[in-house]
C-alpha cells in the first residue's frame, strides 16, 4: 500500500476519437468523433472524484477507457504508475481484478438469463480465486448482505427484481474480484430518488469498509456534491474545470460550470420565481467538428477573440482549482 | 439529499413476484393461446412417435415384395394400397417419417447451430471477421436452398448421410444471418460490457452471455429450418439425388411408380404426398405459434 493521497490512476492527454468511415472494402476515413480530446486528471487513492457534464460530452468514454473496454486513440492513463492505455487483452486480465465497474441501468446491466448468484459467483469462479463451489456460495451471500439484500436473492432472476434491488447486484458483482477502484458510470441516475439516496449512502459504506477509488461519472450535480471529494467539469471531450467540491460549487470560475451550476433549480419556490437564470445560448457543438480554440466560445458569455484561436490548457487558478479558461484570473 | 436513510433499509421485495412457470402450466397457457400451434405440435409429435416406433407399428416390413398384390387399392389387407412392387404404402410412409426426421432434425439443428455460434461470433467481434464472414454468407444465400443441396450432392454423392450434410450447408448461413442481427443488439447491452471488464474469454462472453439471449429468434429459425429441411430432403430424393432405393423416403415414393401409375393407382402419389404437407404443415403451424408466444414484437407481420 503506498501513502494515502498518491495518485491510483493519472490521466494524461487520453483521446478517444472514434473513425466514421465509408465504403464497404476500401473503408475511407470521412471524419473523426472526437468523445474525449485531450484530457487531464488524476484520482487519488481514496476518494471520490466525480466526473459531470451534458450528455455526449465524453465522461461515459471516458470511464470505458479506464476500464480499457475501448482502446483510446491517444495519451496515457497510468494505473498504479503502469500505463494500461496501450496493454493487450492477455496483460489487462490482472488489472480487470483490480479495476470493476457499475452501470447506469440497473435493466440492462445484467444477464437476464442468469441467476443472481450466478452472475456474481461467475467473476469469482473464472479468475480462480475460489475454486470450490460451497465456499463460493458463501461468498455470494457475503456479498449479497455487504449490499444490503437477502442472500436468498441468489436463486432469483434479475427480472424478479426492483431497479434499486438490481443496482445492488450490480454493486455486489462489482465487488466480488476485491477490486480497488470502481468505475460508476451514472451509477444512480436511472433510479428513484429515494433508492438513489440509499444506493449512494451504500456506495459510501463500501468506499469506507473496503477502501474503495470511485470514479463517480453523473449529470446530476447534487448527487455528485454530496458523494465526491473532488469534481471535474467536462465539455465537449474536454475538461473545462476540476476542483474541491465545496470549492467548486461555491465558486466556479469557468463560465460553463457557472451556467451549469445556475441551472440546478433551488427547493424554493418563492426563491425560484425571483431567481434570474440565463440558460447557455444556443446548442452544444457537434464533436465531429469542434470549434477551434476554446471548444466553448461560440456559447460563451465572456468570450474574447483570442477564445477563437488559442485552446486553453488547464491551469491552477487558485490552489487546487484548475480551470480551461484565459479570461478567468 | 438526506442523509438519514440508511442504505440497509428492510427491503419489501422478499416476497417479488416470481414469473416462473412449471413446465406443464406452460404447456397449457401455450395450447390455450395458440390452438393452431398446438394442432401443430400434435401432428409433429404424432409423425415423431410414428417414426420411432416404426418396427412396432408398421403392419409390413417396408422392402418386402408382394408380386400378388401390385398397385392395390386401398383395402384391409393394405390400408393405403400398394405400388408397383407389391410393397405397403402404409408401412413405406411410416418407415419414411424416420428418414424425414432424421434428415429434417439433423439438419436443423446441425446447421441452426452452427449458425448460431457463427453468426453470434459474427457480430461479437464485427470488424473484418465481421465483413468477411458475411460475405461468404452472401455467397452461399445467393443459390436457392435446393440449389446449393444439389451442388452438394454433387460433390459428395448421395445417401442419407450426404442428403443431411447438403441441406447443413445452405442452412448454415440463413440461420447466422438472422442470428447476428439480434447479437449486434445485444452486443450494445451493458452486461455484455460487464462481461468484458470482469476479464472473461471470448467464447464464455459469447456461449453464456450472448447465445442464451438470442434464444428466441433461433428456436423460431430452427422450426422453420425443419419444415423446410423435410422438404428439401423430400425434393433431393424426388430427383434421385437424395435417399436411395430401397431406403423408405417419402420422396422417393413420388418418383418412378407414382408418375407412371398417376391416372390408374394415384393412392401411390397421394399418400406420401399427403405425408410430407401434413408434416411440413404441422411445423409450420408449430413454428409460427412459438413465434407469437417468444417474440411479441414479430406478432403484426
Amino acid at each position: 500500500m503506498s501513502a494515502i493521497g498518491r495518485p491510483l490512476l493519472e490521466v494524461r492527454g487520453l483521446r478517444m476519437h472514434f473513425p466514421i468511415t465509408e465504403g464497404l472494402v476500401a473503408r475511407k476515413l470521412v471524419g473523426e468523433v472526437k468523445a474525449v480530446d485531450g484530457i487531464d486528471f488524476s484520482v487519488r487513492r481514496g476518494e471520490t472524484l466525480g466526473l459531470v457534464g451534458e450528455s455526449g460530452c465524453g465522461k461515459t468514454t471516458t470511464g470505458r477507457c479506464i476500464l480499457r473496454l475501448e482502446r483510446p486513440t491517444g495519451g496515457e492513463i497510468l494505473y498504479d504508475g503502469v500505463d494500461i492505455a496501450r496493454m493487450e487483452r492477455k496483460e489487462l486480465l490482472a488489472l480487470r481484478r483490480r479495476i470493476q465497474v457499475i452501470f447506469q441501468d440497473p435493466y440492462s446491466s445484467l444477464n437476464p438469463r442468469m441467476k443472481v448468484g450466478d452472475i456474481i459467483a461467475e467473476p469469482i469462479k473464472v479468475h480462480g480465486i475460489e475454486p470450490d463451489a460451497a465456499k463460493r456460495t458463501a461468498r455470494v451471500r457475503e456479498l449479497l448482505s455487504v449490499c444490503g439484500l437477502s442472500p436468498r436473492f441468489a436463486d432469483r432472476y434479475p427480472h424478479e427484481m426492483s431497479g434499486g434491488q438490481r443496482q445492488r447486484v450490480g454493486i455486489a458483482r462489482a465487488l466480488a474480484l476485491n477490486p480497488e477502484f470502481i468505475v460508476c458510470d451514472e451509477a444512480v441516475s436511472a433510479l428513484d430518488v429515494s433508492i438513489q439516496a440509499q444506493v449512494v449512502n451504500l456506495l459510501e459504506d463500501l468506499r469506507e469498509q473496503f477502501g474503495l477509488t470511485y470514479l463517480f461519472i453523473a449529470h446530476d450535480l447534487s448527487v455528485v456534491r454530496h458523494l465526491c471529494q473532488r469534481v471535474a467539469v467536462m465539455y465537449l471531450g474536454r475538461i473545462v474545470e476540476l476542483a474541491d467540491g465545496d470549492e467548486l460549487f461555491g465558486n466556479p470560475l469557468h463560465p460553463y460550470t457557472q451556467a451549469l451550476l445556475a441551472a440546478v433549480p433551488v427547493p424554493d419556490p418563492s426563491v425560484e420565481m425571483h431567481r434570474t437564470f440565463r440558460p447557455v445560448q444556443g446548442e452544444v457543438p457537434s464533436p465531429i467538428n469542434p470549434p477551434s480554440g476554446c471548444v466553448f466560445h461560440p456559447r460563451c458569455p465572456i468570450a474574447v477573440e483570442g477564445c477563437r484561436r488559442e485552446r486553453p490548457e488547464l491551469r491552477e487558478a487558485r490552489p487546487g482549482h484548475f480551470v480551461a479558461c484565459s479570461e478567468v484570473r | 439529499m438526506s442523509t438519514t436513510l440508511d442504505g440497509r433499509i428492510a427491503l419489501p421485495a422478499d416476497e417479488a413476484i416470481v414469473l416462473h412457470r412449471s413446465y406443464w402450466q406452460a404447456t397449457l397457457h401455450f395450447c390455450r393461446r395458440e390452438p393452431l400451434g398446438a394442432v401443430g405440435a400434435v401432428l409433429v409429435l404424432i409423425i415423431a412417435i410414428t417414426g420411432l416406433s416404426a418396427e412396432l407399428i408398421a403392419p409390413y416390413s417396408p422392402t418386402a415384395n408382394d408380386f400378388a398384390a401390385m398397385t392395390e387399392a386401398p383395402s384391409w389387407t393394405h390400408w393405403l394400397g400398394t405400388d408397383q412392387f407389391g410393397r405397403d404404402l402404409l408401412s413405406r410412409i411410416i418407415y419414411g417419417a424416420r428418414t424425414a426426421l432424421i434428415v429434417g432434425l439433423t439438419s436443423a439443428i446441425v446447421g441452426g447451430f452452427a449458425g448460431l455460434v457463427l453468426g453470434v461470433a459474427s457480430a461479437y467481434f464485427g470488424g473484418r471477421l465481421d465483413l468477411v464472414f458475411q460475405r461468404i454468407f452472401d455467397v452461399v444465400m445467393a443459390f436457392p436452398l435446393i440449389i446449393m443441396a444439389l451442388a452438394v450432392v454433387a460433390i459428395f454423392g448421395t445417401g442419407v448421410h450426404n442428403v443431411i450434410v447438403a441441406i447443413t450447408i445452405p442452412l448454415i448461413p440463413r440461420c447466422a444471418r438472422v442470428v447476428r442481427s439480434s447479437a449486434l443488439a445485444i452486443r450494445e447491452i451493458p452486461y455484455v460490457d460487464a462481461a468484458r471488464a470482469c476479464g472473461y474469454s471470448h467464447s464464455r462472453i459469447i456461449l453464456r452471455h450472448m447465445v442464451p439471449n438470442v434464444m428466441a429468434p433461433f428456436l423460431i429459425m430452427l422450426t422453420a429450418f425443419v419444415g423446410q429441411a423435410i422438404l428439401a430432403e423430400a425434393s433431393l430424393s424426388y430427383l434421385g439425388l437424395g435417399v436411395q432405393e430401397p431406403t423408405p423416403a417419402w420422396g422417393l415414393m413420388l418418383q418412378g411408380g407414382a408418375e407412371e401409375y398417376a391416372s390408374t393407382a394415384p393412392w401411390i402419389a397421394i399418400f406420401p404426398g399427403l405425408a410430407i404437407a401434413l408434416t411440413v404443415f404441422g411445423v409450420s403451424l408449430f413454428g409460427d405459434a412459438l413465434r407469437d408466444v417468444l417474440d411479441p414484437k414479430l406478432r403484426e407481420r
